[in-house]
C-alpha cells in the first residue's frame, strides 16, 4: 500500500494521473453540461427540455455525442488543410493544462506551481489563436468575420481580466492557487469576494467575454454570422469546439471560485464538494444569462471593455495597492 | 471522369451585378445574407458589401418564393381564389382574406350582415396579435435573446387554438366569404377569447419587464435605423414602419372600412422612427387590438353571419375596384378589374412588406452588420408576401 502511494507521489506519475483524471473530468463535464444547459434552457423557456432519450432525457448528451462522432468530417474547398484541422485541437488541448494547477480540494491538486495563475492565463489565451485559425482556415466569410471578432474581443477583455486578477494577487501576495485558497480559509468573510467585490464583477464579466458566452457570444452570433468561426465544422470538429467552450466555462468558474469564493473552503465542511458546488453555481449563472439576455453589439462590447471595465479595474487596482501600502 | 461543376463560386447574376455597380475603394467583402440564413426569416436574400463590420451597401434580392399569386387570380374563379389569400401573408392571413373579399363585395355591392362585420373585426384583430407576437419573438431572437420567442409562442398557441374553432385551420385561414364569414362564432370561442384577453393583459407587462426595459436590447434598438417620415413616405412604407416615424396613418382610421368607426382605439406613433419606435408601436398596437376586441365582444349583435342573398356564381359587373385594409405589416390593397365573367381580368395585390423592405437598403448603409440585422428584423418582413 505504501509502495503504491509512494509510486503515486513520484512527480511524473502524479502529473500523468492528474492529466488523465482531468481529461476524464472534462469529458464527463461536457456530457453533464450539455444536459444541464438544455434542461436549464428548457426550464427558463417553460418547456421540459430533453425528455425522450433515457429517463428524463439523461442519455441525451450521449446520443448527441454519438451523433457528432458518427458524422462525416467535411472540409470546404479551398480551406487550409492543416490550419483547418489544427484549430479545433488547439482550442481543446490547453484546457487540460489550465485545470492542472487548480486545487479542487486540500489534496486534490494536479500540480503545485507557485505561478499557477500565470499558467492558466497564458494557456487559456491560446483559445483565441484557435478561433482565429479556424476562421482563417475555413475559407468562409462568416467564419472570417467571426474570427476577427473573436480576436478583438479576447484581446480587449484579457486586460480587465488580468487587472482584476492582479488585485487578488496583491492582497494575497501570491500567484499560487494553493496560497490564495489558504488565505481564504478563515471563515466566510475572508473570501476575496468581500474584500474585492468590484474585481469579482469585472472578472466575471470579462470571463463571460473570454469564453464567448452570451451576452458576449459575438464570434458565433448566429443571427448575423450563421455560426461564426465554426460555420464550416462538422462532426467532431465542431464537437471539439463545443467541448472546449464548456471546458473553458469550467476553467473560468474554477479560477473565479479559487480567487474570489474561497476555493474548496466553506462553512460546515471543507473539501472538493464545496469547490464543485461553487463551480457549477457560477456556470448556472452563466447559463441563466445566456437564456435571458439579447446579444450586445460589437462596438458596444468593446465600449464596455475600454470605457468601463479597464478604467474601473485600474482604479480598483490602484486603490488596492494604496490600501495594502497603508496597512503595511 | 467527372466534369467540373458548371456553376461558378463567384456568384450569380445578382452578385456579379452588385459588385459591378459599386466597385468601392478599399478592401471590401461582399457577403450574401440568405436566401438561407438565420436572420432573414424565410427566403430573402440580402447582398451586403462590408468594410470590416460596416455595411457599405446592401441590396435585397427578391423572388425566391414567387408563386404567381396575381396570375393565379386571373385564371381561377373568384371563389377558387379565396384560399390563396391565406397563403400570401401566412402571419396575418385574415387581413388578406378581408382585402380580397372586401374588394369583390365593393364591386358587387354586396351587403355584409352586421354580425359578420363584428366577427371579422374580432378574428382579424386576434390574428394581428398573433402576427405581432411572432414578430416580437423573432426580433428578439435576431438580437440574440433566445427565450422571448417561446413566451410569445405560449400566447400564440392559445390564439391559434381559439382561431381554429371558427376557421378550422391554424395558420393559413380561409374564413371570410363574399357577404360574410363561413361559420358563426360559438360560445366556446367567445369565452376562450375573453379568457385570453384577461390573460394577455397580464402578459404584456411581463413582456415589457423581460425585454423592453432591458439595457442591452435598448442599446440594440435605440437610434438604430432611424427612418424619417419623409423617407418612409417616399418609399411607400405603411403600417408600424410608417407609424414608428410619427405618421398616424392607419387605414382603419383614415378610410374606415367595416365597423371600425364604431370602436375607440388609439393609433400609437413613434417619434424618431428608429427600431425602438417600431418596437414600441407594435407592442402598443397589441394592446389596442385587445381594446378593439373587447368592445367588439360587447357590441356584437345577433343575426345571420353571412348574407343569404349571395349568388351561387360570383360574377361582379364590369368595372374596377380598389379596397384596402390595415394588415399587421401595413396597408394591404387589392386592385381588381372585372370584365363581367367568373374570373377577374386583372388582380393586383399591394403587399405592405414590399414597400417596407426597400427602406432597408438606404437605412442599412453605413451601419454595422449587427445593426443591419436589427433593422431588417424591425421591419417585420414576411417574404412570401413580398414575393407573392
Amino acid at each position: 500500500m505504501t509502495q503504491i502511494l509512494q509510486f503515486l507521489m513520484l512527480p511524473l506519475v502524479h502529473l500523468i494521473v492528474a492529466l488523465i483524471a482531468i481529461l476524464t473530468f472534462i469529458a464527463l463535464n461536457g456530457l453533464i453540461l450539455v444536459y444541464v444547459e438544455r434542461k436549464v434552457a428548457g426550464f427558463i423557456q417553460r418547456r421540459p427540455g430533453p425528455f425522450e432519450v433515457g429517463p428524463h432525457g439523461l442519455l441525451q448528451p450521449l446520443a448527441d455525442a454519438l451523433k457528432l462522432v458518427g458524422k462525416q468530417l467535411v472540409m470546404p474547398r479551398g480551406a487550409d488543410r492543416i490550419l483547418f484541422w489544427v484549430a479545433p485541437l488547439l482550442s481543446f488541448a490547453p484546457v487540460a493544462i489550465c485545470l492542472l494547477p487548480i486545487p479542487f480540494g486540500p489534496y486534490l491538486l494536479g500540480l503545485n506551481v507557485n505561478l499557477g495563475l500565470l499558467l492558466v492565463l497564458a494557456f487559456s489565451g491560446l483559445n483565441v489563436l484557435a478561433l482565429c485559425l479556424a476562421g482563417w482556415g475555413s475559407n468562409n466569410k462568416y467564419a472570417l468575420l467571426g474570427a476577427a471578432r473573436a480576436v478583438a474581443q479576447s484581446v480587449a477583455y484579457e486586460i480587465p481580466l488580468l487587472l482584476s486578477v492582479l488585485c487578488v494577487a496583491f492582497t494575497c501576495g501570491s500567484l499560487s492557487f494553493v496560497d490564495i485558497t489558504a488565505s481564504q480559509t478563515r471563515g466566510l468573510l475572508s473570501w476575496n469576494v468581500f474584500s474585492q467585490p468590484l474585481a469579482f464583477l469585472i472578472f466575471f464579466v470579462s470571463a463571460l467575454a473570454e469564453t464567448n458566452r452570451a451576452p458576449f457570444d459575438l464570434p458565433e452570433a448566429e443571427s448575423e454570422l450563421t455560426a461564426g468561426f465554426h460555420t464550416e465544422y462538422s462532426g467532431m470538429g465542431f464537437g471539439l469546439f463545443f467541448l472546449a467552450e464548456y471546458s473553458y466555462m469550467i476553467v473560468v468558474s474554477a479560477v473565479a471560485s479559487v480567487l474570489f469564493l474561497g476555493g474548496w473552503s466553506g462553512p460546515f465542511f471543507s473539501g472538493h464538494w464545496w469547490m464543485l458546488g461553487k463551480i457549477y453555481a457560477l456556470i448556472l449563472i452563466m447559463m441563466w444569462f445566456r437564456w435571458t439576455y439579447p446579444r450586445v453589439r460589437f462596438d458596444q462590447l468593446l465600449n464596455i471593455c475600454w470605457k468601463w471595465l479597464i478604467p474601473l479595474s485600474l482604479i480598483n487596482l490602484l486603490g488596492t495597492a494604496l490600501i495594502i501600502n497603508l496597512v503595511r | 471522369m467527372l466534369d467540373k461543376p458548371s456553376f461558378s463560386l463567384d456568384g450569380d447574376y445578382y452578385s456579379s451585378r452588385f459588385s459591378e455597380l459599386g466597385k468601392g475603394e478599399g478592401d471590401t467583402l461582399v457577403l450574401n445574407l440568405g436566401p438561407q440564413h438565420p436572420s432573414t426569416h424565410g427566403v430573402l436574400r440580402v447582398i451586403v458589401e462590408l468594410d470590416g463590420e460596416y455595411v457599405r451597401r446592401a441590396e435585397p434580392v427578391l423572388g425566391y418564393i414567387h408563386r404567381m399569386h396575381e396570375k393565379m387570380g386571373e385564371v381561377k374563379t373568384y371563389v377558387q381564389y379565396l384560399p390563396n389569400m391565406g397563403r400570401v401573408d401566412y402571419l396575418h392571413a385574415l387581413a388578406w382574406n378581408w382585402a380580397y373579399v372586401g374588394a369583390v363585395e365593393k364591386l358587387m355591392g354586396l351587403e355584409v350582415p352586421s354580425r359578420a362585420e363584428y366577427i371579422r373585426v374580432i378574428t382579424c384583430e386576434l390574428n394581428r396579435i398573433c402576427s405581432h407576437l411572432l414578430w416580437w419573438g423573432a426580433y428578439v431572437l435576431d438580437l440574440g435573446g433566445f427565450t422571448p420567442i417561446l413566451y410569445a409562442f405560449d400566447d400564440r398557441e392559445i390564439l391559434m387554438d381559439i382561431l381554429q374553432i371558427p376557421t378550422g385551420s391554424r395558420l393559413t385561414y380561409c374564413y371570410y366569404r363574399f357577404g360574410g364569414v363561413s361559420a358563426d362564432l360559438t360560445e366556446t370561442f367567445l369565452t376562450q377569447t375573453r379568457n385570453f384577453i384577461e390573460r394577455f393583459k397580464t402578459r404584456i407587462p411581463m413582456y415589457h419587464d423581460l425585454v423592453t426595459g432591458n439595457m442591452i436590447l435598448r442599446g440594440r434598438c435605440e437610434d438604430i435605423g432611424a427612418l424619417p417620415a419623409e423617407m418612409a413616405r417616399r418609399y411607400g412604407a405603411t403600417g408600424p414602419v410608417l407609424r414608428g416615424s410619427g405618421v398616424a396613418y392607419d387605414v382603419r382610421r383614415v378610410e374606415p372600412y367595416s365597423v371600425y368607426d364604431q370602436f375607440e382605439f388609439d393609433i400609437p406613433v413613434g417619434k424618431n422612427g428608429d427600431a425602438m419606435d417600431r418596437y414600441d408601436v407594435r407592442m402598443a398596437e397589441m394592446e389596442q387590438s385587445v381594446r378593439i376586441i373587447e368592445q367588439a365582444l360587447n357590441q356584437i349583435p345577433d343575426g345571420p353571419f353571412i348574407n343569404p342573398d349571395v349568388p351561387d356564381r360570383i360574377m361582379p359587373p364590369k368595372g374596377e375596384v380598389y379596397f384596402a385594409v390595415e394588415g399587421a405589416r401595413g396597408k394591404i390593397g387589392v386592385y381588381l378589374v372585372s370584365d363581367g365573367t367568373a374570373r377577374p381580368y386583372r388582380l393586383k395585390l399591394r403587399a405592405p412588406g414590399f414597400s417596407n423592405l426597400h427602406v432597408f437598403a438606404e437605412l442599412a448603409q453605413g451601419t454595422i452588420l449587427a445593426d443591419a440585422v436589427s433593422i431588417l428584423g424591425s421591419l417585420d418582413l414576411v417574404i412570401p408576401e413580398i414575393d407573392r
